[in-house]
């Protein structure tokens, strides 16, 4: 009696699981949902075909791999906070506007005279402290995060325009480290490539394997119940904007190390990017569910994209509305599997 | 039970209406005849199947078995659209206005009158006005947004709008209970007008004096089943009333209490002084005793949930929450969990659980910091400790990775249970720990419960079945309007003592 769900539910499992043949349709899918990832993964192989059929003697080679790679890292590391904040159920739109922030920062004249590491340092001082800012403001000064991330969108480009009075500042000879990040190999892999792993690595055992991980599906799951849980959730979503600042600043230096500039119209638009690589990942806006992992592949699926596009000498207009297309469809398949699991 | 079918001036006639939900078998045979013209009420304890039944009649569930006759044809309600299109208006308990609104458009939200799909706005308005004059409230105006109304006037709007169909039937669900003295007056003003046109009132309350006053004849149920048809109002003394909605059944195996006075050395867990939320509790102050069970009785709104709430933390509040010898700041649960606190909160899906997430992972949600060395989880050890709850309270099936969505509810009560007992409290806090959860887990929920409290732990428990308290708890404190009026160790009450009480204020 007190059991009368369980045992429907576990029918239902070890009927799925029996049926060798996979049935069209709800079935097919969960299976599917069985392996993480896979759909993400078949996506991306998708691609490579079509890469390899369309423009053999460019795509499949190693350079054009470090670019696809190079390109997604900044995109990447930011892609990683910008999981942490949607998992613990809420939204950062100011991540490409932080970033360019900090990259003007730490370009400008006074800062560069003190050195590459202080450069990187101020980097991830102004994203870190930008990230506290939108934390406090959501947390204490009870603001809409979609709100309170678009004030500091607005501001932050604003404040870095001011401070570079709008003009791209280079990275001075003298501090040829930052740019050596990508012009330097590592087994043929630039050195930004491996920040960006490295990033994704601490993310994930972040996530995974840290009371900080588990409180951030908590508070994205069910804020209510993990505050009465006894979970602090104000300043564990202070701590998950700071996050997310925290990679703009890695992300800037990055893109200073790309770019070999500072510049506040660096990383227009990469907020949405972010967001649609985070959702094609299957990670819920709604908050709580999500990875790492598939937020990464999403964007490698983004990436492998706009690659496909210059290599084939398309407009980037079709490339745009390729991408919608993409997000739609991965919506609805996500949807699809969702139900089918519960 | 003799139908009355024969009564040929029934407007409604139910006859063994069956519904059933997953785990419980929510009415069980339920009659109803409902006159046209009466105020026929319609009374029962928490539980016993009155807010199913009038969805049943609101179109809102549909019933499993049993039939319905209105206006002498037999009909199938098979949505709220169908159910006002035959002329049953419904008015919940929670009223369900748009605050955003105008009072007009809430009136008439869903059957505008449109002439070729525009809104004549000013012809609502006038409708309205109409409506709001004829209950006797023409100084609200139509075109007022309903989020500034007072909650007295918000009742009149869903009486309006229920005015607003052609309506033969109108179900009302604790009317009065957002309403002052001189508002209920008005209520009742209206309600006669509207049954001197015919119009048939089914009312639902918990005050006995109400009933008296407004109602014709009452309906009694229990446990999904009709007990009493059709009695006298006026007449029926309140001694039977009471007694038919209770002396049920005994279904609760209740384990075995410890002798009387068996606390009295033992030392206080917890200290209420004083506590007062405005305009919810009232200066209320008691004390839970180590290895003690202590039950708040009260209706819902009474203020009971709010006392727990305060002493969690989790409403602000002022007075002194005292947690073994040492006061406790309010205004933060994660401050009470470290002071050694838990609550199994009222609305378990919605405050307690992670619904997505593993069995492992509710359980082990407050005590993470338990299992980490510089914030790494010790994933492990959490699983051995987890599966050890699991076993010890025989939550089934026993998977630690299963979501938690996937299980009963007796089952999930079980788990938000084991989140309190693998870091050893000194309180817990039981806010309806039975509700939605069949008999046969209630039984061994109630065993977890004492042998909590036989380790030690005090136990304050709320809950809006009487019998669960008088039958659990070792002390009763009964809640009326926010006020402590009345504490006595349970053995000392019956469940009839403790109804008069909550519902009628009579002290014991």
């Amino acid at each position: 009696m007190s059991d009368s769900l369980t045992p429907a539910v576990d029918e239902q499992a070890n009927a799925r699981a029996q049926r060798g043949k996979p049935t069209p349709g709800p079935t097919m899918w969960s299976r599917l949902g069985g392996i993480p990832h896979l759909g993400l993964i078949i996506a991306l192989a998708l691609l490579a075909v079509v890469g390899m059929v369309t423009v053999p003697e460019t795509f499949a080679t190693g350079s054009n791999l470090v670019s696809v790679l190079s390109l997604a890292a900044t995109i990447g590391v930011i892609t990683v906070g910008v999981t942490f904040v949607i998992i613990g159920g809420g939204i950062d739109l100011s991540v490409g506007a932080v970033m360019a922030l900090a990259s003007v920062w730490a370009t400008t004249l006074a800062t560069q005279s003190y050195g590459p590491v202080v450069m990187v340092l101020c980097a991830v001082l102004v994203g870190t402290g930008a990230g506290l800012v939108n934390g406090l403001l959501i947390s204490y000064g009870r603001m809409v995060p979609f709100i309170a991330t678009l004030a500091m969108l607005v501001a932050a480009r604003g404040l870095a325009q001011r401070m570079s009075d709008r003009r791209t500042q280079l990275v001075q000879q003298a501090n040829q480290a930052i740019v050596d990040m990508s012009t330097t190999r590592v087994l043929g892999l630039p050195v930004l490539v491996y920040v960006f792993a490295v990033v994704v690595v601490l993310g994930w055992v972040l996530l995974n394997r840290t009371t900080f991980g588990r409180r951030t599906y908590a508070v994205g799951g069910n804020p209510e119940a993990a505050r009465l849980a006894g979970i602090d959730v104000r300043r564990h979503t202070v701590l998950l904007y700071a996050l997310s600042g925290l990679c703009c600043g890695i992300a800037a230096v990055l893109i200073m190390a790309r770019t070999t500039t500072g510049s506040s119209t660096h990383g227009d638009l990469y907020e949405l990017d972010a967001i649609a690589a985070v959702i094609i990942g299957g990670t819920l806006l709604t908050g709580g569910r999500g990875t790492i992992i598939g937020s990464i592949l999403g964007l490698l699926i983004f990436t492998v994209i706009t690659n496909l596009f210059i290599l084939n000498g398309l407009n980037t207009s079709d490339q745009l509305i390729a991408k919608g297309l993409i997000i739609v469809i991965a919506v609805l398949l996500q949807r699809r599997s969702l139900k089918s699991v519960t | 039970m003799p139908p009355s079918s024969s009564d040929s001036a029934s407007l409604l006639m139910m006859r063994g209406i069956v519904k059933q939900f997953p785990g419980v078998r929510a009415l069980d045979g339920v009659d109803l005849d409902v006159r046209a013209g009466e105020v026929h009420c319609l009374l029962g304890q928490n539980g016993a199947g009155k807010s199913t039944l009038i969805k049943v009649l609101a179109g809102a569930h549909q019933p499993d078995e049993g039939t319905i006759v209105f206006g002498g044809q037999e009909v199938r309600l098979t949505g709220p659209t169908a159910a006002i299109r035959l002329g049953i208006s419904t008015i919940y308990q929670e009223l369900d206005l748009v605050d955003g609104l105008s009072v007009a458009e809430n009136v008439f939200l869903g059957h505008e009158p449109a002439r070729l799909g525009f809104v004549g706005q000013s012809e609502v308005n006038r409708a309205t006005r109409e409506l709001l004059t004829g209950l006797g409230h023409g100084e609200i105006r139509p075109t007022t947004e309903v989020g500034r109304l007072s909650p007295a006037a918000k009742q009149v709007v869903s009486m309006a709008r229920a005015l607003s169909y052609d309506t033969r039937l109108i179900v009302m669900d604790e009317p009065s209970a957002a309403l002052a003295h001189d508002e209920v007056a008005n209520l009742f003003r209206i309600i006669r007008e509207l049954t001197a046109q015919g119009v048939a009132v089914i009312y639902i309350s918990h005050r006995l004096e109400e009933i008296r006053e407004i109602g014709d004849r009452v309906t009694v149920l229990k446990d999904g089943r009709t007990v009493a048809v059709g009695l006298p109002a006026k007449e029926t003394p309140t001694s039977q009333v009471v007694s038919l909605m209770t002396g049920r059944n005994v279904e609760h195996v209740f384990p075995p209490r410890p002798r009387p006075g068996s606390h009295d050395g033992r030392p206080e867990v917890l200290r209420v002084e004083g506590l007062t939320v405005p305009g919810r509790v009232d200066e209320v102050s008691f004390t839970v005793r180590a290895g003690e069970i202590v039950g708040l009785a009260g209706l819902v709104g009474s203020g009971r949930s709010e006392i727990v709430e305060a002493i969690y933390g989790a409403r602000r509040a002022d007075g002194r929450v005292i947690l073994n010898g040492s006061p406790v700041r309010g205004g933060s649960p994660s401050r009470a969990v470290r002071a050694g606190m838990g609550l199994a909160p009222e609305e378990r899906k919605a405050q307690a659980l992670l619904l997505d997430q593993s069995v492992m992972r509710n359980i082990s949600l407050s005590s993470l910091d338990r299992y980490a060395r510089f914030g790494w989880m010790n994933r492990s050890r959490e699983a051995s400790d987890a599966r050890r709850q699991v076993e010890e309270l025989g939550i089934r099936p026993p998977q630690l990775d299963r979501p938690i969505k996937n299980l009963s509810g007796g089952n999930q009560q079980k788990a938000v249970l084991a989140r309190w007992l693998i870091n050893g409290r000194k309180l817990l806090l039981l806010d309806e720990p039975t509700r939605g959860v069949d008999v046969g887990a209630r039984a061994e929920l109630y065993a977890v419960i004492r042998k909590l409290a036989d380790e030690g732990v005090g136990v304050l428990l709320v809950s809006s079945e009487v019998p669960e308290v008088l039958g659990l708890a070792d002390r009763v404190l009964v809640i009326r309007e926010g006020r402590l009026i009345h504490q006595s160790d349970a053995r000392d009450l019956d469940e009839h003592h403790i109804l008069d009480m909550i519902m009628e204020g009579r002290p014991a």
